[in-house]
């Protein structure tokens, strides 16, 4: 946790589309945070509960109602792919489930430390390209999708969806193979890169887009230049079947909720017939209910120990009572053993 | 029932006067007078001759709550049919420290007439009560439930004792009712459906962190089996608190963070502050003072210190706008009652710091075991807002303030010893009494990778062996159980005792590490719990118009009350292995076997043969043209 400080702005990366799609209309219930470090409440951080995108603190994209989902150890490659794969323990709350469905549209949003063909998680695990295409073709196996679009802000980010297979992927990356995605600005105060440039320009991007908007794809691919990024940006729609052209960015990043407004009224059920009776019913027996002791001592000093469960003998004393029955006899014969039975 | 209350001290007066005294400090000398005449509740009630308005009168023994209970009935009798009443309460309490740091006690309080246990009816309909929690009460048969998030120690020694106290991380522990029989299956789910709640990271409380404690955390609600079979502890010391864990709190509240005293709750604010923590508690509770039915209360605290320096730039003056960065503008529409308290207790004539707005409400609690005044703002009336519709309370400090009373219960732990074998953890509790011995149960979780000999266990007070009276020991279980230790011991007056016990670290597998195991490894906190001898006598009775901060822990006899000292976690490295070792392993392993293996074969395998250069071109045109003809090759 508190080594990784220069890793902030991965998580403000996350935390600027987290906004970017909540602001366009997706509910946290349909939205699943992983983040690895906790920035804003560091001690390290001279603003708590704060993580700012541009510096001179301009933006806190942290905000007040985030609600991150898995946070901490929990984020491991383990949980990221059984979130996308659904096959999480039966006991996991309905928060930390990716609820897909083949008519849903998803978004993933990854950004860290990566290389060639892999991306790595808390700096003791990696997630390689292929592990992705494979979770990605379960997915669509198990018709979990509509249609997937992938953003990635990592060193050779292209590699990571170069191995892709399933139909209905677009993919976008930061920087070609070989290439590093660079970090945008410094903040003095706060002593560390605030922000990715691929993601500081997809979030200026993103905040002319509105619900209502009718940008699509294409324009999504030009953002970032070489002249801005100095990586050149990349992208993937080999396996997409609709022409990116005609894919409306609020697809992904989006949702307006169909309402419908009705004038006819509705009458409510009448009076539920009470569930409890008030005192005075005559059935109530007036035990006097009491509340206990916080520290009864003596009855403590004289309590008995619990009775701990009988268990059968352990393997090892079974052995050992084999062992010294089987040299008696063989010491003794085995004619002895009608006297003793 | 008025000789009663004759007999008793009385605990909770709300002194009133009438409008004629403006300052404050008068209001107390002539309460006195007036505390003399008034005797019993309905004297107050209808005799309206007492004091001015109907709207000044307001003691706290006075039916505020069946008066509150009426309207609620009617205002719910009108929207919901449904005879389930529920109540909610809200208060703050603003506690100066002597260090010039200001501490602020939120709780919210809502109060629910049904049983969700009772067989055949299914509780659907919830009004102020959140349903989240109802459902997750309902379907683990739980009785009692208390939650924590903390972020910071609190330190003892200089802020006092906490309302509710809370070990730093997350902290969980829950009374099942008798009627489940996989505790540990509920348990378990349990710990899972309150991370997805809280957005914490709850499920990593397994059975390698859970303990059964045998004597310590009894049941703080009603009830009188108390088996502890159905209880279950944890802590999860390493939990880090943000503003991801106060967003569903706060959507808890019947009122949100719209009205009422949660617009405060900025966490751009809370999180600025050296000790920040919230909690919730479910437990069942007396409906009334006869105590013949239960309602289930659930109760959300947070408590936060603001220091001085980094929040209040070093100047003495503390203001609600410099504290959470907001004004109160209206009390929850929902709420019964919403108050404000600031404990004047250390300023009397007004040396000390200079409160303002002024107020007339004066009230006194006896909470932990002293007598407190406090400077009581009743939001639900529109006074108190002022012409400007917001009430900001300003402190300013005047004077410097003396000696801080030394607490009478402290405890520290720390570790001791050197390298990466072996170690020694010692407790050390601290009873400041003078001239009372008292008894504490001191409750000990240690991960199973701390072995702990407890054959090399000495609690020694005042340099002499001190025989703990009551000793439960579980021992741990490599990857199942962690140790439990509970000791009841026995404190002579203002003394030092110290438990040691030793143990040696144990190696992990390398899969069991952490991504950052140079950190360390955390020991949850130890938990001290006491009845202290109390300097004013308790109230043992529980009435529903008490301040909320005073009726938290239920009361049995008059001379003690009941704490819980929570110690520092211990942080604690184990030996690491080389993470890059098995890298290196195999590198080394397939160089030596390529270059052994591949040499040895070479060396059977290989023969050699007679290579001829080959012939220039001219020779091999001329042996092309003599197979032509037939003629033996040229060489």
């Amino acid at each position: 946790f508190l080594e990784f400080w220069f890793n902030y702005r991965h998580v403000a990366n996350t935390l600027s589309v987290y906004r970017s799609v909540k602001r366009l209309g997706i509910p946290d219930s349909h939205i699943v945070l992983m983040l690895a470090d906790d920035m804003a409440c560091n001690y390290r951080n001279p603003k708590p509960a704060t993580v700012f995108s541009h510096k001179n603190m301009e933006l806190n994209v942290y905000g007040d109602d985030v609600e991150v989902d898995y946070r901490g150890y929990e984020v491991t490659v383990e949980n990221f792919l059984r979130v996308l794969t659904g096959r999480l323990p039966p006991s996991t709350p309905r928060s930390k489930r990716l609820l897909s469905d083949d008519r849903s549209n998803i978004l993933i949003y990854l950004t860290g430390h990566g290389g060639n063909g892999f991306l790595k998680f808390q700096d003791s695990e990696e997630i390689s390209n292929m592990e992705l295409a494979d979770a990605f073709e379960q997915m669509w196996q198990k018709r979990r999708y509509n249609e997937l679009l992938f953003i990635i802000d990592t060193c050779q980010g292209a590699s990571m969806y170069e191995r892709f297979y399933s139909p209905n992927l677009m993919a976008l990356a930061s920087s070609q193979v070989g290439e590093d995605s660079l970090s945008h600005q410094p903040d003095l105060a706060i002593g560390v890169h605030l922000m990715d440039k691929y993601t500081f320009y997809l979030l200026e991007f993103l905040e002319e887009v509105h619900p209502a908007s009718q940008a699509n794809m294409n324009d999504l691919f030009k953002v970032c230049p070489q002249s801005q990024c100095v990586s050149t940006p990349g992208h993937r729609t080999d396996l997409f079947q609709r022409n990116p052209g005609s894919v409306l960015i609020t697809d992904f990043f989006g949702s307006v909720r169909k309402v419908e407004i009705t004038k006819d009224t509705i009458n409510l059920t009448s009076s539920l017939k009470p569930l409890i009776q008030r005192s005075g019913s005559g059935d109530m027996q007036i035990e006097s209910l009491t509340y206990v002791d916080q520290l009864p001592v003596a009855e403590i000093i004289h309590q008995k120990p619990k009775q701990k469960d009988w268990h059968p003998p352990d393997g090892f004393i079974l052995g050992l009572w084999t062992l010294i029955l089987l040299v008696f006899f063989q010491t003794y014969g085995i004619k002895h053993l009608k006297h003793i039975f | 029932m008025a000789a009663h209350r004759c007999g008793l001290s009385l605990v909770c007066i709300l002194i009133f006067s009438s409008l004629a005294h403006p300052s404050s400090c008068d209001t107390l000398e002539k309460a006195n007078d007036n505390t003399a005449e008034k005797r019993s509740i309905s004297e107050v009630n209808t005799d309206g001759s007492v004091a001015g308005e109907a709207l000044n009168e307001r003691q706290w023994q006075s039916t505020d709550a069946e008066v509150d209970r009426s309207d609620s009935t009617t205002h719910s009798e009108a929207l919901t049919p449904a005879a389930a009443r529920d109540e909610f309460q809200e208060e703050l309490v603003i506690r100066p420290l002597h260090s010039g740091d200001i501490y602020a006690s939120f709780q919210f309080r809502t109060l629910w007439d049904t049983d969700f246990l009772q067989e055949g009816q299914k509780v659907s309909h919830y009004r102020l009560f959140p349903k989240s929690l109802g459902q997750v009460l309902s379907k683990f048969s739980v009785r009692e439930l208390h939650i924590s998030f903390t972020q910071g120690f609190w330190r003892t020694m200089q802020w006092g004792q906490p309302f509710i106290p809370s070990p730093p991380g997350a902290e969980l522990w829950v009374w099942f009712h008798d009627t489940v029989s996989d505790v540990d299956g509920n348990w378990k789910e349990l710990t899972n459906v309150l991370s997805g709640i809280f957005c914490a990271s709850l499920n990593f409380i397994d059975l390698t962190n859970t303990v059964q404690p045998s004597a310590s955390f009894k049941p703080l609600g009603l009830g009188n089996a108390t088996d502890h079979r159905f209880l279950r502890y944890a802590t999860l010391p390493r939990e880090i608190v943000c503003t991801e864990n106060l967003t569903p709190w706060k959507k808890l509240l019947p009122c949100g963070s719209k009205a009422g005293l949660a617009v405060l709750m900025k966490s751009e604010k809370l999180f600025h502050s050296s000790f920040h923590s919230q909690a919730v508690h479910i437990r069942p509770i007396c409906q009334d003072e006869q105590c013949s039915s239960k309602a289930w209360e659930l109760r959300q605290t947070l408590n936060v210190v603001f220091d001085l320096h980094t929040s209040g730039q070093g100047k003495k003056e503390w203001s609600l706008f410099k504290m959470f960065s907001r004004t109160l503008t209206e009390a929850c529409p929902l709420a019964s009652s919403s108050k404000v308290y600031v404990d004047i207790t250390d300023n009397p004539e007004g040396e000390l710091f200079e409160l303002s707005p002024a107020t007339p409400l004066l009230g006194q609690a006896v909470v932990l075991g002293d007598r407190r005044t406090y400077s009581v703002y009743d939001l639900s009336r529109a006074e108190t807002f002022g012409q400007l519709r917001s009430f900001n309370l300003l402190l300013r400090w005047k004077g410097d303030s003396g000696d801080m009373l030394r607490p009478l219960l402290h405890a520290e732990r720390y570790v001791a010893g050197f390298g990466l074998q072996t170690g020694e953890i010692h407790t050390v509790i601290y009873n400041n009494h003078p001239y009372r011995a008292f008894p504490v149960l001191l409750m000990d979780s240690v991960p199973w990778y701390l072995q702990l000999y407890i054959h090399t266990l000495t609690v020694t007070s005042k340099s002499r062996d001190n025989k703990p009276s009551y000793i439960h020991y579980q021992p741990a279980k490599d990857r199942h159980r962690p140790h439990l230790l509970e000791m009841l011991i026995q404190l002579p007056p203002h003394s030092m005792t110290e438990v040691t016990v030793q143990f040696e670290r144990a190696l992990l597998k390398w899969t069991e590490y952490t991504p950052d195991p140079n950190h360390g490894f955390y020991v949850g906190s130890s938990v001290v719990s006491a009845l202290v001898p109390s300097m004013v006598a308790m109230r043992t009775n529980f009435t529903q118009d008490q301040p909320l901060f005073s009726s938290f822990v239920p009361v049995k006899e008059e001379s003690s009350y009941f704490v819980r000292v929570y110690t520092e976690p211990l942080l604690v490295n184990l030996p690491t292995p080389d993470f890059s070792m098995p890298y290196n392993v195999i590198c080394l392993t397939c160089t030596v076997v390529a270059v052994g293996y591949g040499s040895f074969y070479n060396l059977l395998t290989r023969t050699f043969q007679v290579d001829e250069p080959s012939p220039p071109l001219s020779k091999r045109l001329a042996n092309l043209i003599r197979r032509m003809r037939g003629v033996p090759l040229l060489t």
